[in-house]
């Protein structure tokens, strides 16, 4: 079971808690739990990923383990603990302010 | 017992503002949907249960949300607005062409006899349409096909943010485009005309009375006379009385005629409101002083209204689809500020009174007339 905190006003669009669970089939990999996470909650469709590109939204990142993801290929295998469930993956809104 | 409500987007959020036919006390409920751009809210014509609402953030894009009870619930429908084949590009600011890239939906407007049909105005310009209450979106893309890579972003992005539905003919819909202009279809979407014959823009473009390329800020009609447009462009109050085939200009005695919305009164088809701004680069009203102008004349005479709003140090703005008009026998208009005001008169404009002082920056202002 993979765990994936989701920021505020995300976790208010989806009507879910802070901290969701998710199935995952094959290697756990951002593009497996983001696919999982969207199929879950289709009303995030578009809000971490662009519709069209599939890319991660620029003022979006992804941090796991003190470390920050977002720039990662998503295919890349996440670390053991996020794939265990022992530590969440985190879907962040990026600092933006002024 | 007919009443109001007054649908408010701002930049943190949407509030829906409901009063009697007196217009004298009102409910202020919200934020709905706190912290996210709230750029607009409308309902339908024929089902005053139905809205729809754009939503969108810096962060997480855009979301359209849609309310079957006049707005206390809300649910998020379809959000991928998807440009019809390959998307082309259009003029960038260093005059290299740039693909169409969607950022927004700037403008929702509902169908006038099916409320499960709605138009949505988008960044980059495009018009979209749903037939299935929003969960779907089909791009007209006809639309693009008049000069689009000529259409470059204005200083607010390219976006389409006027939709205006014929009620006698459903096939013709007029729209705006800031820094392309306003275009005209005649069969329901699928081809389109540049209506933009008369807008001179002699500091704007290199050739003043080019076909496109006009910043055009909003449009009104009155629904008794749709043949009569009303044009707010980034400088000039225009008009036209031949669905936008040529037009004239009508700002007459206005202390600027740069503005941003333009409204008319709900049952006089020659009384029209704006609200001058000092200039494209001061975003204010002139000398401090928040005027609405109203003409009764169809445009070339107007007069201030200012009974009720303040005027000194007042440096607000109000923006293209922050003013609206309602159809009570006594015709109500409501004008949203950059300052979080949203100013209420009962009385065709001759008063004011603020419904709310503190709300984030007003972006649009609708109102609903309930019977």
């Amino acid at each position: 079971m993979i765990r994936v905190m989701l920021p505020t006003h995300l976790r208010t669009l989806a009507q879910a808690d802070r901290i969701v669970e998710l199935e995952v089939e094959g290697a756990v990999t951002q593009r497996a739990v983001l696919d999982a996470l969207e199929a879950a909650y289709p009303t995030l469709r578009g809000t971490i990923r662009d519709t069209v590109t599939r890319q991660r939204r620029p003022l979006v990142r992804f941090f796991a383990g003190k470390q920050d993801l977002s720039h990662e290929p998503p295919d890349a295998p996440l670390p053991d603990p996020v794939a265990t469930g022992d530590e969440p993956f985190l879907v962040i809104g990026a600092m933006a302010g002024g | 017992m007919s009443g109001v409500r007054v649908l408010v987007g701002t930049r943190k959020g949407a509030f829906v503002l409901t009063s009697d036919e007196t217009r004298e006390r009102w409910d202020v409920c919200g934020p709905h949907f706190a912290g996210w751009e709230m750029y607009h809210l409308k309902g339908s014509p024929v089902d005053p249960n139905r809205l729809y609402a754009s939503q969108s953030s810096g962060w997480f894009g855009q979301t359209i949300q849609r309310s079957d009870d006049g707005g206390r619930t809300w649910n998020p429908v379809g959000n991928e607005f998807n440009y019809d084949g390959v998307p082309g590009t259009h003029q960038w600011y260093d005059g290299t062409q740039h693909p169409w890239e969607f950022a927004r939906v700037w403008h929702l407007e509902p169908s006038l006899t099916d409320p499960d049909t709605v138009y949505a105005g988008v960044e980059d310009a495009a018009l979209f349409r749903s037939t299935d209450a929003g969960q779907s979106w089909q791009e007209l893309s006809g639309l693009r096909e008049v000069k689009g890579n000529l259409w470059q972003p204005g200083a607010g992005g390219m976006c389409l943010h006027t939709i205006v539905l014929d009620p006698n003919d459903p096939d013709r819909i007029v729209v705006a485009i800031s820094a392309a202009g306003a275009f005209r279809t005649d069969d329901g979407g699928q081809t389109w005309l540049p209506i933009n014959r008369g807008l001179k823009s002699p500091y704007e473009l290199p050739d003043p009375d080019a076909d496109v390329g006009h910043c055009v800020h909003n449009v009104a009609m009155h629904p008794s006379r749709p043949d009569v447009l009303f044009m707010q462009k980034h400088w000039d109050v225009m008009r036209s009385d031949n669905a936008g085939e040529c037009w004239h200009e009508v700002s007459g005695n206005l202390p600027s005629d740069f503005g941003f919305p333009i409204a008319v009164h709900a049952h006089e088809p020659e009384t029209v409101y704006v609200v001058p701004i000092k200039s494209d680069s001061e975003h204010f009203p002139p000398e401090g002083k928040l005027r609405v102008y109203r003409s009764r004349t169809g445009g070339h005479e107007w007069e201030a209204l200012t009974a009720g709003l303040p005027q000194q140090d007042c440096y607000v703005n109000v923006l293209r689809d922050a003013m609206a008009v309602d159809s009570l026998d006594s015709c109500g208009i409501y004008v949203g500020t950059t300052g979080g005001q949203v100013y209420a008169s009962a009385d065709s404009g001759d008063t004011w009174t603020p419904i709310v002082r503190d709300l984030p920056s007003v972006l649009s202002v609708e109102e609903q007339t309930l019977q």
